[in-house]
């Protein structure tokens, strides 16, 4: 049973989606604040966090980026329809998706699942190298770890997913939407910030320099495309 | 066309202070110089006359009493001659007549220059008789004189049949005279050059603050309420300035209270959406729960935890739709462009939304319109059209991409979605893309929010494009949406709050 921790300070919200997330099978805590939601994150070693980013005392953000510091349990966020500039720092700070309120509470389960899914990695790969190279980036498939430079990198759910989608294919060039579809499981017309977002994450993990990439090549107009040089 | 551009620049303020001025210089140096002309002359000419006609009758009355009477011709010639002789100036003509004789002092002179008239006049009569004549242009003086007898009794005064006759060119007069004409038209110049600059002066003077006037007006009408005139001196014109601005300030102020009010309205509704949405993330939270347990509630109960389940997903809709207007109001909805195929989109807009066997679409082949869009503000504004024409026109729909040119050869799109319905009626056809606009007076809910098709257009003209809603001659609705494939990234526009350029 997946645990969900879910950092809300509404009252009726948080109560609405504990009572909703646990009918969609899952064992939920909440807490009311980032201090308390930092706590239990500790106690309850959720499999997700539901992190509304309108908190009072410690804003989202700030709960956000703590967690990424030691952490690389899957984020959504949970935002007001406007606040844009915080989707994007929100991303950028590690989240792996966001939802804008209100939200279904079915919507917010195929959310999770799908965040889920991807922290738990791919069916394993029969037959494939156990370790793959490229530069000196290492990806091992199997194991769902990735080393650069013989240093392992700590990597977000939806980074591994990433790269490992791109490095399955190296030249080939995927459109946002097509990642968005493979990684994130959203719809074509999904945001694409999300892919943005997480290739900076990814690029300043593996140690690319932000003009000169060495790993994960932007191809102007199209998309993304994997290839060591 | 000549003429009404000389018709308006003639009834320019400009022009016609010219010609007024200069009529009036050209009026008063005519006139002026004609009366001098006229004192002038008169004096000039009639100086000269009663100095000859003196010398003249002077002449005559010394030099008679020297002649023997009656005279015989050579004596009338030697006495013309000896008159003639005597003149002031070198050309007197004389002719001296007695019953039928009659001498000149230059011979063979025919004497045109006297008039039978005067001869019968200067016969008939004692006194002396002048006229002046004008022959061949030249004037001349004519003088006639009859000699009378000098006694010292009336009795004895009497005609002695002698009549002298003098004609004296007068062309040293007329000199004079042309000389004033000439010296009056050579000052009427000068006087009409001066009223021209001082009529461009005053026109000048009156035409600067009236084109600032008009300057300024413009700019207003251009929606620069700020604008303020600088008011000079306290004539009537500084008058106007002074009201131009007063006006200006009130307009201004008005303007502002306007704008004020609709901010406000606008704040409101955004704040409304904004506490709304709270209560209402709790509420969604919970639907499907309400959804799954309310087969198992009694018919009443069950009826009314749907019924609470639906409303809340409209109004969570609602809500929703309210929020992504306010942010385009206040300018806060951004464009986040990426390069797609359009096609592509369209047909991913109607699959998710299970539409793709419901509407019949003509769309390029993939990978032949490419562009950059927002991909998800499009999926808005396609799902909208559609949603509209499936809900509001008849079946069957259908949905058309194309690319065409826009006037400086850059790429447009260009999405149809028609439907097979009633049309749109007239009256309404103004108000489609209107907020909460109702075609009924009666304001029946419809499904949808009443924001669609605002927020459709409003997304339309985030990406500088245009959305119009036309009436097919087939029948039918069609909406034609136009969107520029190339933009500049550096300039990626933000939603202003204010005009919308809909068309």
């Amino acid at each position: 049973m997946p645990r969900v921790l879910i950092i809300e300070d509404d009252r009726a919200v948080r109560e609405g989606l504990r009572l909703a997330l646990r009918r969609q099978g899952h064992e939920v805590a909440a807490a009311a604040t980032g201090e308390d939601g930092l706590e239990q994150l500790r106690s309850f070693r959720p499999d997700a966090v539901i992190l509304d980013l309108m908190l009072p005392g410690m804003p989202g953000l700030e709960v956000c980026r703590r967690i990424r510091a030691h952490d690389q349990v899957p984020i959504i966020m949970a935002t007001a329809r406007g606040d844009d500039t915080d989707v994007v720092v929100g991303l950028e700070a590690g989240a792996d998706d966001y939802v804008v309120k209100p939200v279904r509470a079915r919507v917010l389960d195929a959310r999770i699942r799908a965040v889920l899914r991807r922290a738990s990695g791919p069916p394993a790969e029969y037959g494939a190298p156990p370790t793959e190279h490229h530069g000196d980036l290492a990806i091992d498939r199997a194991g769902l770890t990735v080393t650069h430079q013989g240093r392992p990198v700590a990597l977000g759910p939806s980074e591994l997913r990433l790269l490992l989608a791109l490095s399955a294919s190296p030249g080939q060039v995927f459109s946002r939407q097509q990642l968005l579809e493979a990684v994130w499981e959203h719809n074509y017309h999904g945001d694409a910030r999300l892919v943005d977002a997480c290739v900076k994450r990814l690029r300043s993990k593996i140690g690319e320099a932000s003009g000169n990439p060495r790993y994960i090549h932007t191809v102007r107009g199209f998309g993304y495309r994997f290839g060591a040089r | 066309m000549r003429a009404p551009r000389l018709l308006r620049a003639l009834s320019s303020l400009r022009v016609r202070l010219v010609v007024a001025f200069a009529l009036v210089a050209a009026v008063a140096t005519v006139t002026t110089g004609a009366l001098t002309f006229r004192e002038a002359r008169t004096g000039v000419l009639q100086q000269s006359q009663d100095t000859v006609i003196e010398d003249f009758r002077e002449r005559v009355n010394t030099l008679v009493p020297n002649y023997r009477f009656p005279p015989a011709r050579p004596d009338l010639e030697a006495f013309a001659a000896d008159i003639a002789r005597g003149g002031r100036s070198d050309n007197w003509r004389v002719l001296a007549v007695y019953r039928e004789l009659s001498a000149t002092s230059v011979p063979a002179d025919s004497f045109r220059e006297l008039s039978p008239a005067m001869r019968e006049a200067v016969h008939s009569g004692s006194a002396t008789v002048f006229q002046r004549v004008t022959r061949d242009a030249r004037s001349s003086l004519v003088v006639g004189m009859p000699v009378t007898f000098a006694g010292q009794h009336a009795a004895d005064r009497g005609p002695s049949g002698l009549e002298v006759y003098l004609t004296v060119p007068q062309t040293e007069e007329q000199g004079y005279v042309d000389a004033l004409v000439t010296a009056i038209e050579r000052a009427t110049v000068p006087a009409l050059a001066l009223a021209v600059l001082l009529a461009l002066l005053a026109a000048r003077g009156v035409l600067r603050p009236v084109r600032a006037l008009r300057r300024a007006t413009r700019s207003i009408a251009e929606g620069r309420l700020d604008t303020r005139l600088k008011v000079h001196g306290s004539d009537e014109l500084a008058d106007l300035s002074h009201t131009f601005n007063e006006t200006a300030a009130a307009l201004e102020e008005s303007v502002a209270e306007l704008r004020r009010m609709e901010a406000g309205a606008r704040r409101f509704a955004a704040d409304v959406s904004h506490e709304l949405r709270t209560p209402l993330a709790a509420m969604s939270a919970v639907t499907d729960v309400l959804d799954e347990d309310a087969a198992g509630l009694d018919d009443d109960t069950a009826m009314a935890v749907r019924l609470i389940s639906e409303e809340t997903t409209k109004l969570a809709d609602l809500v929703n739709d309210l929020m992504e207007i306010s942010r385009f109001d206040a300018g806060a909805a951004a464009l986040h462009l990426d390069d797609i195929d359009l096609a592509e989109s369209l047909r991913r807009t109607l699959a998710s939304r299970g539409w793709l066997h419901t509407v019949h679409t003509s769309l390029p082949e993939p990978g032949v319109l490419r562009g950059r869009v927002d991909p998800r503000r499009l999926d808005v504004v396609v799902a909208n059209l559609v949603a509209n024409a499936l809900k509001h026109g008849g079946l069957p729909v259908h949905l058309r991409l194309y690319e065409q040119e826009d006037a400086e050869g850059g790429r447009q799109a260009v999405i149809e979605v028609a439907d097979s319905g009633d049309g749109i009626e007239d009256g309404v056809m103004p108000h489609v893309f209107d907020r909460f606009y109702k075609s009924d007076t009666a304001r029946t809910r419809s499904e949808g929010s009443g924001l669609g098709l605002a927020i459709t257009a409003e997304n339309v003209r985030l990406h500088g494009g245009t959305v119009r809603a036309a009436n097919r001659p087939q029948g039918g609705a069609v909406f034609t949406v136009v969107l520029p494939l190339e933009h500049d990234d550096a300039a990626q526009r933000t939603a202003r709050p204010g005009k919308g350029d809909r068309s």
